[in-house]
């Protein structure tokens, strides 16, 4: 049977005030009931590992879930100013300026990026 | 400060110098990680260190070899090589039923690579330098690469990426460095023997980052 696609937009407020814990909690729980994530900014590099190891964790235990897809796309300015303004604002509001999709696995087959766009495919 | 821990602290300061140095072997499944480890042991110690096959999730336990000892001219390089399982954000038993395992089997083996990712991850905190091993011939913009590299570059960890399987066609070395121009990235086939030399000598500038 073919799963239902289910898009969510999570801007990046939604998280904000979270702790590591609680955004990997939120974003599996929509990814556990079928959604497919875009949300505003990205994971810390050490809370995208989290995220992977809590999926492996879960796969096995729960029924059907094979794991995520996952891609991020970051706006890479070059040169000092523009990472000096980037390094300003990741400490002021956050790591907004990217884009972060994150699927079921059994829903998104694959989640191909390239340098500046990212294409989902759906099963 | 305990004596116990002002002691240890001094003697790790004594040693500071002797202190071998943790070499792991990173990346996603099936891109040469245990094929890599398995040479550079041949080459060096005469003995293989573990099994490689085109399955993915081969290695589903980090493997060590406590010492390796890489001579280049007058220059040593000793360290403990620690291969890990390939890392990757989903496992689907089914997958492997296409290399002919049957269910249970494949089952089996999906448990085991589930519980192989996590135990990977968590070695990340015991390196002190790290090969990620590439797929030169697969796309370099996969998020488990970017987030491998990611967490290594939050703990200071030196990485000198290998690209490995130079020697297919749809090869693109200069794919992977354009992906990570911050890093070292060297194009090798392990199939073939190409810049292994080179690669060699890419470890002992790796190395030389460790602090």
């Amino acid at each position: 049977m073919k799963e239902k696609f289910s898009l969510s937009l999570m801007p990046y407020g939604e998280i904000a005030e979270l702790g590591s814990a609680e955004r990997i909690k939120k974003i599996l729980n929509l990814v556990l009931a079928g959604k497919v994530i875009v949300l505003q900014g990205q994971l810390k590099s050490e809370e995208e590992s989290r995220l992977i190891e809590d999926t492996m964790a879960l796969i096995g235990h729960v029924k059907g879930f094979k794991g995520i897809e996952l891609a991020v796309l970051e706006n890479k300015e070059e040169g000092f100013g523009a990472k000096f303004k980037n390094g300003m604002a990741r400490v002021l509001i956050g790591q907004r300026n990217a884009l972060t999709v994150i699927g079921p696995a059994n829903v998104v087959k694959e989640i191909k990026r390239n340098p500046k766009k990212i294409e989902v495919l759906l099963k | 400060m305990g004596i116990f821990s002002f002691t240890k602290k001094i003697f790790s300061k004594l040693f500071k110098g002797k202190k071998k140095i943790k070499l792991g072997f990173y990346g996603p499944p099936n891109a040469g990680k245990t094929s890599l480890a398995n040479r550079i042991c041949e080459d060096w110690l005469g003995e293989d260190l573990g099994k490689a096959s085109n399955i993915p999730h081969e290695t589903r336990t980090v493997q060590f070899k406590e010492e390796v000892i890489i001579k280049k001219g007058s220059k040593e390089l000793n360290f403990k090589l620690v291969d890990t399982p390939g890392i990757a954000t989903k496992i689907d038993y089914e997958d492997f039923l296409k290399f002919g395992m049957g269910k249970s089997e494949a089952q089996k083996r999906a448990k085991e690579a589930t519980h192989g990712v996590i135990e990977a991850i968590k070695w990340l905190d015991d390196m002190d330098a790290v090969v990620v091993v590439l797929d030169s011939s697969q796309n370099p913009y996969s998020q488990v690469n970017i987030t491998i590299i990611g967490n290594l570059a939050a703990r200071n960890v030196p990485v000198l990426i290998a690209a490995n399987k130079i020697d297919l066609r749809k090869s693109d070395l200069r794919k992977v460095e354009a992906a990570f121009p911050e890093y070292d990235v060297i194009g090798i086939s392990v199939k073939d023997g190409t810049n292994m030399e080179e690669f060699y000598e890419s470890l002992f500038k790796l190395v030389k980052k460790v602090k």
